[in-house]
């Protein structure tokens, strides 16, 4: 009986994470296609519901009541199974998010890790709903998503390493809290050059602009998911928007302090934003990377496929590995203010 | 095990950046391009058919259709090929006209290719920055013709009408309230001129604007330099005009060469690049939207203290006044025969090529003496260009296929005909 | 035990966001409406049939890259906990991982002059 409450319990909480996420997921294509329009000098959605606030809504009706189509020569089942298994890890992953102090599903040792692997299982449905699809944009926009996303897990796991060293744990909340004081010990400052790497990466890992070889519409339409259509294409839909928060909410758990506030440690504004609490700066720094994402693919124009690549192996590789030997070195010899506190 | 071996794939017409209708068969290595061959025609309208069964002005509106992105540079050569056989010379405020909406066309037509052009390369905002300002020349095209696209206004002889001494304005609705209304009129309070000297002054700043965004760009430029690099030996082979040669660095513009209407009293510079590649072409036609600016200034200025008549006193050819056909017997024949049977050319031939925005657009016509062309033959700018798409492609990637593409200034109007 | 307990309510997340994903493709199937057609059901190639199957063995150049990953993918695995302990490792263990990461170092200069990182 205990185990059962126990099992529901925890069945709320995962609702409690993604009832959130997929409302957030919703409002962020909202607030994209809104801040995309400002920046174009248009207006954007607003016809559906105040402002355009229920064009989220529309827009899932719709993908929901249109036709699957599922082409003659694609394997049916692998089609279908692609976009399940896309959306599963950039759900799963969030897991081991701490929103507040504490406030985490599974607060684990391999917590990062963790991330790390789901972050990286993503890419094999997009190489299925690409392979699947048995179309030729689809299967060059799988090609694409392979060798990028391979490309740039290098580079973002070598940022990791940089975080890793700093704090001496996997663990997201113990990170965080190493980086507690004030916001001149948030990791930023210390592993700039692995704060632009990762979030470069992260771009990247997502497939966003400029980095969206994988789906360049004007190349190769739509890649992997040229085929899908309705629920199949929300899917994807969704996972990508998913996977946009998640890389958001890693780099402030890694780089900005996760909740911690921004005014720790001066004298009297700590006092005075004392009252916020911990999830809304977390959500702020989220929302200050989600912009980042939105203002990037306004301005700017996409990289082209080998470009991307040599991006990754020849400038981002190398500027980590330079950085991670900076850092350990750092670390050793107990160099102030960041690192000579004992790891945990 | 299987080799390896190219394959071979469908881009377009169903493609985002196939610039309408165009069908490319690509014969790909990997991502490298190994062939494209160009398959045109799905746009086919028999304009030259068209127009050798009907008078000689019932086809006008038929050259707006051509390159639906600059019509009046269209119109322009199709008049001017009638009026060498007729042997009439339009008045001088009507070649200003010309002139000046030449010029603007020309600066509608790039704004457009640069939108599309940077929208193929993945920046979005260029696209509708363009826009804007297209709108307020379309507005131009509005109030002097009643068109917003397919004008109609050039005529053997002149042009329809002389510019409006005023400017159509906005009214409050439920999408522009009160000081949008006076924002939007602002500049709409006066005549044509004084809209189009307006929009002159702004213009120069918005360029820069565009130029912000895109020219020194570190991933644009990794994008357009070195891509689809044509020699000018290789240029002038293949028989490119416009913007295209001048970005090979080859210094050929109609306009300067062989002067038509006013052009040999405007004072502006023709831009060439240097290496042949994406980016000179970008950067040639970016200072052509300059240079067109410059004309537009000059001839605003010259229509503001010049009026006059807009197109000649011969009713053969022009059509007579409305209020005169209302009330005068002899011009109410004139305007009947005029709009049933036309007017009869001489024999003979002509060929007549105006600069276009694309690059050299010609006319010729044959005519038998009738009131139709015998044989009416257009050449287009984009065909040529076209044709060299394989050659320029060869060995680079798919993507940069997509910006060679658009670096033509493709419009299937007038390459389909 | 302890462990477990941490690591049950990951596993009920990926049974949870699999759930989530595979309810909403049925329910794209049962609210949807469905005309397929021959057209329609066609693979997607801007308009015309296609030319030939899409599952050509084709060079994409990217098997050079697929070998650096693993080598590299395998370099991080090590790094990861090594990372973590750094403070309270010997000088040695230093060394040790200064020297494995040299010799990748070295490896991909290698790669680099050879080439295996461009594209033509």
């Amino acid at each position: 009986m205990d185990t059962i409450m126990n099992l529901l319990w925890i069945a709320l909480k995962i609702l409690a994470i993604v009832l959130p996420l997929t409302i957030s997921v919703a409002y962020l294509t909202l607030a994209e296609r809104k801040v995309i329009a400002y920046m174009h000098s248009r207006i954007g959605p607003n016809r559906v519901g105040f402002l355009g606030l229920l064009q989220p809504f529309a827009d899932v009706l719709k993908l929901l009541l249109k036709e699957m189509v599922i082409p003659s020569q694609s394997n049916r089942y692998l089609f279908l199974a692609a976009p399940v298994l896309v959306l599963a890890p950039a759900l799963a992953a969030w897991a081991v998010i701490p929103f507040s102090k504490g406030l985490v599903l599974a607060n684990i040792n391999a917590g990062l890790l963790y991330i790390f692997m789901m972050s990286s299982l993503s890419v094999y449905g997009v190489l299925i709903a690409g392979w699947a699809s048995n179309s030729k944009y689809a299967m060059l926009g799988a090609l694409r998503a392979a060798a990028q996303t391979v490309s740039y897990e290098i580079a973002m796991g070598f940022a990791f390493v940089g975080v890793l060293l700093a704090a001496g744990s996997m663990n997201l909340q113990t990170i965080v809290l190493a980086q507690s004081g004030n916001i001149l010990h948030w990791y930023f400052l210390p592993l700039l050059p692995l704060f632009f790497v990762y979030w470069i990466s992260g771009v990247a890992e997502t497939n966003r602009h400029p980095f969206d070889m994988v789906e360049g519409e004007s190349e190769i339409v739509a890649g992997f998911h040229v085929e899908y259509a309705g629920a199949g294409f929300a899917l994807f839909f969704l996972a990508e928007y998913a996977n946009m928060i998640l890389i958001s909410a890693v780099a402030s758990l890694l780089f900005l302090g996760g909740w911690l506030s921004p005014f720790e440690g001066i004298p009297l504004l700590e006092n005075v934003f004392a009252f916020v609490p911990g999830l809304v700066w977390f959500v702020l720094k989220m929302g200050f990377f989600l912009f980042l994402y939105i203002w990037l693919r306004a301005t700017f124009p996409r990289y082209r496929y080998d470009q991307v690549m040599r991006l990754g192996w020849k400038v981002l590789i190398p500027i980590t590995l330079i950085w991670i030997v900076v850092v350990s070195f750092a670390v050793k010899f107990n160099i102030g203010p960041w690192f000579n506190q004992a790891g945990v | 095990m299987s080799s390896i071996r190219n394959f071979t794939l469908n881009f377009g017409p169903q493609h985002p950046s196939a610039h309408g209708v165009l069908r490319l068969i690509v014969e790909l290595d990997g991502e490298v391009v190994q062939r494209c061959d160009p398959h045109i025609g799905l746009l086919h309208r028999a304009t030259e058919k068209l127009a050798e069964t009907k008078p000689y002005n019932q086809s006008i509106g038929y050259m707006d259709r051509l390159d639906y992105v600059s019509m009046m540079c269209n119109e322009h050569g199709y008049v001017l090929a009638i009026e060498k056989l007729l042997g009439v010379t339009p008045p001088i405020r009507a070649q200003y006209i010309r002139v000046m909406f030449d010029e603007i066309t020309r600066i509608l037509n790039h704004l457009l290719w640069l939108g599309a052009h940077a929208l193929d390369l993945g920046a979005m905002a260029l696209f509708l920055y363009c826009f804007r300002e297209r709108e307020d020349l379309l507005d131009c095209y509005e109030a002097v013709s009643g068109a917003r696209m397919h004008a109609t206004y050039y005529r053997p002889g002149g042009v329809y009408r002389d510019l409006p001494n005023k400017m159509p304005q906005y009214e409050a609705s439920e999408w522009h309230n009160k000081s949008d209304v006076t924002r939007l009129n602002r500049a709409r309070e006066g005549s044509l001129l004084d809209f189009i000297e307006d929009f002159s002054k702004r213009f120069p700043a918005l360029v820069d604007e565009y130029e912000t965004l895109l020219t020194d760009n570190r991933i644009w430029k990794q994008r357009t330099v070195g891509i689809g690099v044509v020699t000018p030996a290789r240029a002038l082979q293949l028989g490119f005009t416009g913007p295209m040669l001048r970005g090979s660095g080859i210094e050929w513009d109609l306009r300067k060469k062989q002067p038509y209407a006013v052009y040999d009293k405007l004072d502006f510079d023709i831009p060439i690049g240097i290496n042949g590649d994406c980016y000179d072409r970008y950067l040639v036609r970016m200072e052509e939207l300059r240079q067109s600016n410059r004309i537009i200034t000059q001839c605003v200025e010259w229509l503001k203290k010049n009026p006059g008549p807009v197109a000649i006193d011969n009713h053969k050819i022009v059509a007579p006044k409305r209020e005169e056909m209302k009330g005068n017997m002899e011009s109410l024949i004139h305007h009947f025969k005029l709009f049933s049977e036309g007017y009869c050319v001489p024999e003979g031939e002509s060929y007549a090529a105006v600069e276009h925005p694309k690059g050299e657009f010609g006319v010729y016509l044959i005519s038998d003496g009738a009131n139709k062309p015998y044989r009416v033959k257009i050449r287009p700018a984009g065909f040529s260009h076209l044709a060299a798409l394989d050659e320029m492609c060869r060995g680079h990637m798919l993507a940069d296929l997509v910006a060679v593409l658009s670096s033509q200034d493709i419009v299937f109007g007038e390459i389909d005909r | 035990m302890y462990m477990l307990a941490n690591y049950l309510p990951i596993v009920i997340f990926i049974g949870i966001a699999l759930l989530l994903g595979a309810i909403l493709l049925v329910a794209g199937f049962v609210l949807s409406q469905k005309k397929p057609n021959a057209a329609k059901l066609a693979p997607y190639e801007c308009g015309f049939d296609a030319m030939e199957n899409a599952r050509l063995p084709f060079d994409v150049r990217f098997y050079l890259v697929a070998i650096l990953f693993i080598i590299f993918d395998l370099e991080t695995a090590f790094l990861f906990p090594w990372a973590v302990v750094l403070r309270h490792l010997s000088w040695f263990g230093v060394a040790s991982m200064g020297l494995f990461l040299g010799l990748l170092v070295l490896g991909f200069i290698y790669e680099w002059k050879k080439g295996a990182l461009e594209w033509e």
